[in-house]
């Protein structure tokens, strides 16, 4: 599988690794640090006081949210089980939970910087969109609301 | 002096430099909100530690053992349904936080992986197996289910788009 013949070749991958870590740990600490300020100044329950029970607004809002938002998807199950109780539709719900893992808002600039600016915008973009046909899909074919 | 430094100053570094002087402001208005959240960063910085070790042997293991030309048969132009399979199920396989996974993905996109393959095995990232049991339990098997069939396969349409609008072609 194209293995490196070299006998230097350990050190020189050890080196490249080194050398392509230490570029990317900067841009890491700093989303790190902005998840975790995010995390502070965004109380879990703030969420349910902004869905209405529209069904055109409530799954981009929903969307909109989880793209801001970020970390652990367990949170945003757990949130996503609160707003169930609170009564929001699971339209809202799922794309929020879809959202909340395929787009990232706060790590997009660490993602321009690694994989070009362009592809991250073009992904974001496209995941945020799917996130809504996959809430759609998901409850039209369980037929739950 | 000053702008030879600045010149000096890699983008990644400016980032970081912008959000620790938010933090420096956010002590000066309130301390004690800055504790909590240096509290919460510490907790995160030891969750993924072991993970960004994994990643580091992994990119390692793929530096020795893969050149261009491998990368480029198994992730590249013509890897074909291999290709897409290796980005699905390394998707789901992989752990840890997304953006942990930036810097191998980079390191591979310059050996040649295609953007369609790196979306998609980034689109895979949300479906976690040990994390769907917590998802049954607040929704249901049905949903769960549903749900993860779903991404799984608007992942291979995230990729396709992806890879279409960034004007590479099909082909990448």
């Amino acid at each position: 599988m194209g293995k490196k013949s070299n006998g230097n070749a350990p050190k020189q991958a050890f080196f490249n690794t080194t050398r392509a870590f230490k570029k990317s740990l900067p841009i890491l600490m700093g989303v790190l640090m902005i998840l975790a300020l995010a995390d502070i100044l965004i109380p879990k329950h703030a969420y349910r006081f902004i869905f209405s029970g529209n069904w055109f607004f409530d799954p981009l809002i929903g969307a909109v949210l989880g793209s801001i938002s970020g970390g652990n998807p367990l949170t945003s199950y757990v949130i996503g089980g609160e707003l169930r109780q609170e009564g929001v539709s699971m339209l809202a719900i799922t794309a929020f939970i879809v959202s909340w893992v395929t787009v990232g808002i706060i790590q997009l600039p660490a993602e321009g910087l690694m994989l070009g600016k362009r592809f991250a915008i073009v992904r974001n973009a496209v995941s945020f969109c799917t996130s809504i046909v996959i809430a759609i899909f998901t409850v039209l074919t369980l037929g739950i609301e | 002096m000053i702008k030879k430094m600045i010149e000096k100053v890699e983008v990644g570094e400016a980032f970081l430099f912008l959000v620790v002087m938010g933090y420096v402001i956010l002590g000066i208005f309130d301390f004690a909100l800055l504790t909590d959240v240096l509290t919460v960063l510490i907790r995160l910085i030891v969750r993924i530690a072991p993970i960004l070790l994994i990643v580091f042997v992994v990119m390692f293991l793929a530096n020795l053992f893969f050149e261009n030309k491998s990368v480029s048969r198994f992730l590249g132009k013509g890897s074909g349904f291999r290709g897409w399979m290796i980005a699905v199920v390394g998707g789901i396989v992989s752990s840890g936080p997304i953006y942990m996974w930036y810097p191998l993905l980079g390191d591979l996109k310059e050996k040649g992986m295609k953007d369609s393959l790196i979306a998609t095995f980034l689109y895979n990232r949300a479906v976690k197996i040990p994390l769907l049991l917590l998802m049954v339990h607040y929704f249901g098997w049905d949903f769960t289910l549903t749900l993860s069939i779903y991404m799984i396969l608007f992942s291979v349409v995230n990729g396709v788009i992806v890879q279409r609008l960034t004007q590479r072609g099909l082909q990448g």
